[in-house]
């Protein structure tokens, strides 16, 4: 008996399809409930922690917020957040160097927020230009943070995560003196590798420049209901 | 390196497929963009591992690299870039960030027996 010839099949299928579903199921579910989801990349020590500190502080009198908080391995991060006086929770990761859809989706079963009760949730990811970037979480804006001690040329390395990205950040702006940062050159660094990107130059700790980016997520919020609101509407 | 948790997704989709077929897999053909954000030469060596005590085990990985192709709305047409640091049009210069494709990350075909 001769062994059966080798024969290609054409199959398509996307890799996350997994990851994909679940993020889409998440997104449809934070739209209906009116909550605008932002998720925040990085390298470890950019101040993603401080910055989602501030954005949490400045944004509560106003807004009902949220943080989920990827980590490998301590709840550092959930308590210095915890300091916002939002609710924020925890997800630790383990070994794992970033966050997938289903990690958001359990912890904001865990959480048991009521999302309609919520105008943002935040998700801050692992430190990592790398990972985070081939996986949808259901965010409405994925931000990127830059700090100036990084050097301006960060975004010609690491030109996948700024791609997935929507928004960049310019951080610890108050230190840029210091380091000799060109911030004309990560300006241009950052359009080269994402033409037309929205980007925002601040400092977490002196809040220079915090209004303008606070501004920005209003009016996001606002679209997105509206958006919704209209969609509704047709139905 | 998250190449080993694309190698196991890869896996479960490829079995599912295979089951479906009654069919043992030789080859896994692949397209991988280069802003997928998957390094080739690590989801290689990952797969080999995730496919141990697998029904794919023995298999191999067949990687398609798919460069990045923009849309130049000066030009009015599908450009390819040489480089993923400078998103413009390599005929006019015109920035592009219009992207076609590059981000791939699919299985396209199945060696069976």
């Amino acid at each position: 008996m001769t062994s059966p010839e080798p024969r290609l099949v054409e199959v398509r299928k996307n890799i996350l399809k997994q990851n994909d579903l679940t993020a889409r199921a998440l997104r449809a579910r934070f739209r209906g409930a009116g909550v605008f989801v932002v998720s925040l990349v990085s390298s470890p020590g950019s101040g993603k922690t401080t910055f989602l500190e501030k954005t949490l502080t400045l944004l509560r009198p106003r807004y009902r917020v949220a943080a989920l908080v990827g980590d490998l391995a301590t709840e550092n991060d959930a308590t210095r957040l915890a300091r916002s006086r939002a609710p924020v929770k925890q997800i630790i990761t383990g070994t794992l160097c970033h966050l997938e859809a289903a990690m958001v989706e359990k912890a904001v079963a865990e959480a048991a927020w009521n999302l309609s009760d919520l105008d943002f949730l935040f998700i801050e990811n692992v430190g990592n230009l790398v990972c985070p970037s081939s996986y949808d979480l259901g965010e409405d804006l994925r931000i990127v943070l830059l700090s100036v001690t990084e050097g301006e040329d960060k975004p010609l390395k690491y030109p996948t995560i700024f791609n997935s990205a929507d928004v960049a950040i310019v951080t610890k702006n108050d230190l840029a003196g210091a380091v000799e940062f060109d911030s004309q050159a990560a300006l241009r660094n950052i359009q080269a590798v994402r033409p037309g990107m929205k980007v925002f130059q601040l400092s977490a700790k002196s809040g220079a420049g915090l209004n303008e980016y606070l501004q920005f997520l209003a009016q996001r919020l606002a679209e997105s209901r509206a958006t919704v609101n209209e969609n509704a509407a047709r139905v | 390196m998250h190449e080993l948790s694309i190698a196991m997704s890869i896996i479960d989709v490829v079995a599912e497929e295979a089951a479906r077929q009654q069919a043992r897999v030789d080859a896994v053909h692949l397209k991988v963009g280069v802003l997928s954000g998957v390094v080739a030469d690590a989801l290689q060596f990952s797969y080999e591992m995730a496919c141990r005590d697998t029904p794919l085990q023995g298999s191999r990985l067949v990687i398609e690299e798919i460069p990045i192709v923009v849309f130049c709305s000066r030009c009015q047409v599908e450009r390819t870039l040489e480089s993923m640091q400078l998103f413009c049009c390599p005929e006019c210069g015109t920035p592009s960030g219009d992207l076609r494709h590059g981000k791939e990350l699919e299985v396209v075909a199945l060696e069976i027996q």
